[in-house]
């Protein structure tokens, strides 16, 4: 063997995180696959929660949908008991996917297309095809059990409708996880009522996945980049808002509301939503005349739970966001758009219309997704040059100025402490 | 579907001829002019459009709605240019109604960014209800059904 080719199959080293703090994003960390693989031990397969689906795709005995946790396929399903179970799509025998389709209903259990081995609703091996043989001959040996067998299952916790999984036995208590503050602007937007889902579609990423998530957690780009507010000269009343960034800095709220007293001191203009000066107007301005949804002037909410779940409310636009890395420069973002049972007709339209925010033609998010493709380029050749986030200071806690990274720097708190990098 | 004439089905192919220049000339000021006052446009995947999803990626109503999406190009978005090739197949005549003919059309579209880059960004089909008056057929409703539920992350320029 030549020493080349030693060196390759070498083990890589763990990559040195450049000092001890959360200021200084090193660009190898959007490029490398070993870096890509830790991501998926440690954090996708480790002691974290990851969004699976919600209660509504599955709400009778049989039914199953697929999803992906990290590179994992995952089988997600309702049992004859009414209980959701979740297991890694994995044939125990040789490794195929047990299950092709991407949803469905009236099943009794998965058989493997490769060898008919048979899974129950929970992920069991109950059956492998000639285990006794033929006519005495063949089949498996005597000593071999089949409860021994089967592919990983997944922890399971709901909430609001919301499911999510761990592969990990280590995964902490979930709401104890999501910590105070976040669970309750969960409910603020889901609980009570029955969700519907209005679309669902898939926006080809072409970056890593963190920069992605990045972007979500970054509220000082938003005046910046996104500009369809202000060239329309729309939503001109006083914003006040706040971000909340948890312990562990790996979750986060960025809410931004009406703010009354600062729009009463604003006078005549505090009641106009479309400046009359301006420039352009929206030919149709029903796009934006929603409806007081949650009896509160929050207009905005985004809350992000580690690694890669995203609940979007955007004026009546709602939506959960998945993120799914691919590959080290590849991401794979699900979008599922809610409506509610009680919706009335008007309602729904209205959502309908403001999904044209978002998404891969969003108003305002198609930017989004397209500056993490440019970060990727951008760093292609300075994979040991580094990002700066010192926006509102070094630390990573919760903050009433949106002109702060705080929330970034708590995603890489978090990162770090689940890759040890 | 006997009763349509051939100058129908020559009317609508044309138009659909001028609607796929109009594009990819960057003529998107005209692009709202092919539909009526009042008409739905929709871009969204078979997947979502077999099930029967109300929420597409891009839903209008009226053609208000389509000339903000214009302006928002032009004005406001900030993307990298590029420009489409769209390939069109014959429009299959499907059905009269008391809104129009209804049609659909096979489409390819490709991508070119501006450093050349060339990708098939798109395939799928037009279903359309076209409005057949005495000028030239108006779209009042058109459904682009792209093939493919995975959408490439930037959607500008309509299809």
């Amino acid at each position: 063997m030549s020493q080349s080719a030693e060196y390759a199959l070498s083990p890589m080293q763990t990559p040195q995180w450049p000092g001890d703090g959360l200021t200084r994003i090193p660009y190898w960390a959007f490029q490398r696959e070993d870096v890509y693989a830790l991501e998926q031990t440690h954090i996708f397969q480790g002691p974290s929660w990851h969004y699976l689906c919600l209660e509504v795709d599955i709400p009778d005995a049989g039914d199953f949908r697929t999803t992906a946790v990290g590179d994992a396929s995952v089988v997600v399903t309702r049992d004859t008991d009414g209980e959701i179970h979740a297991f890694e799509n994995r044939c125990a025998h040789r490794g195929a996917l047990i299950c092709l389709d991407a949803k469905g209903k009236g099943r009794r259990d998965f058989a493997c297309v490769y060898h008919a081995w048979t899974y129950d609703l929970k992920g069991k091996l109950t059956g492998v095809a000639f285990q006794k043989g033929i006519k005495g001959k063949g089949g498996m040996p005597p000593d071999f059990k089949i409860a021994e067998h089967g592919p990983r299952r997944l922890k399971i916790a709901r909430l609001h409708g919301l499911v999510f999984g761990s592969f990990s036995a280590d995964a902490p208590d979930f709401k104890g996880w999501l910590g105070p503050e976040i669970e309750p602007r969960i409910g603020r937007v889901l609980a009570g009522r029955k969700p519907v889902v209005l679309g669902r579609y898939t926006q080809v990423l072409p970056n890593n996945w963190k920069l992605y998530v990045e972007n979500v957690k970054d509220s000082y780009h938003a005046s910046i980049l996104h500009l369809f507010f202000t060239t329309f000269e729309l939503n001109r009343l006083s914003q006040k808002g706040a971000i909340v960034v948890d312990e562990t800095g790996g979750h986060h709220i960025s809410y931004s509301a009406i703010d009354r007293k600062a729009s009463s001191a604003g006078g005549e203009y505090a009641q106009q939503n479309i400046r009359s000066d301006s420039k352009y107007r929206l030919a149709d301005p029903s796009l934006l005349q929603g409806f007081n949804e949650f009896g509160d002037d929050i207009t905005l909410q985004i809350l992000s739970v580690f690694p890669t779940f995203v609940l979007q409310q955007i004026q009546n636009c709602i939506a959960i966001r998945q993120v799914v890395p691919r590959a080290p420069d590849r991401t794979d973002l699900n979008w599922t758009i809610l409506g509610f049972e009680t919706d009335t007709p008007e309602q729904r339209l209205t959502r309908l219309k403001q999904a044209n925010l978002v998404g891969p033609a969003g108003f305002i998010s198609m930017e989004d997704g397209c500056v993490g493709g440019f970060v990727q380029r951008g760093v292609k050749a300075a994979p040991d040059e580094r990002a700066v986030l010192q926006m509102g200071g070094s630390t990573a806690e919760s903050s009433e100025s949106r002109v702060t990274e705080a929330s970034i720097r708590g995603f890489w708190k978090a990162w770090r402490a689940q890759t040890g990098i | 579907m006997s009763h349509i004439t051939h100058d129908i089905f020559f009317a609508i192919a044309r138009v659909q001829a001028d609607y796929s220049r109009c594009i990819d000339d960057d003529r998107l000021e005209e692009w709202p002019s092919f539909f009526l006052e009042n008409c739905i446009y929709k871009i969204t995947s078979a997947a979502s459009h077999r099930e029967g999803y109300e929420a597409s990626v891009v839903f209008a109503n009226s053609r208000g709605m389509l000339t903000d999406r214009i302006t928002a190009l032009r004005e406001a978005n900030i993307y990298e240019r590029h420009s489409y090739r769209h390939i069109l197949g014959m429009p299959s005549i499907l059905g009269d109604e008391a809104r129009g003919v209804r049609t659909e059309t096979p489409f390819m579209v490709a991508r070119i960014m501006l450093d050349g880059t060339t990708d098939l960004f798109a395939t799928g089909r037009y279903l359309d209800i076209w409005s057949i008056g005495s000028n030239e057929p108006k779209l009042a409703e058109r459904l682009v059904v792209c093939d493919s539920s995975r959408f490439d992350t930037l959607l500008a320029i309509p299809l």
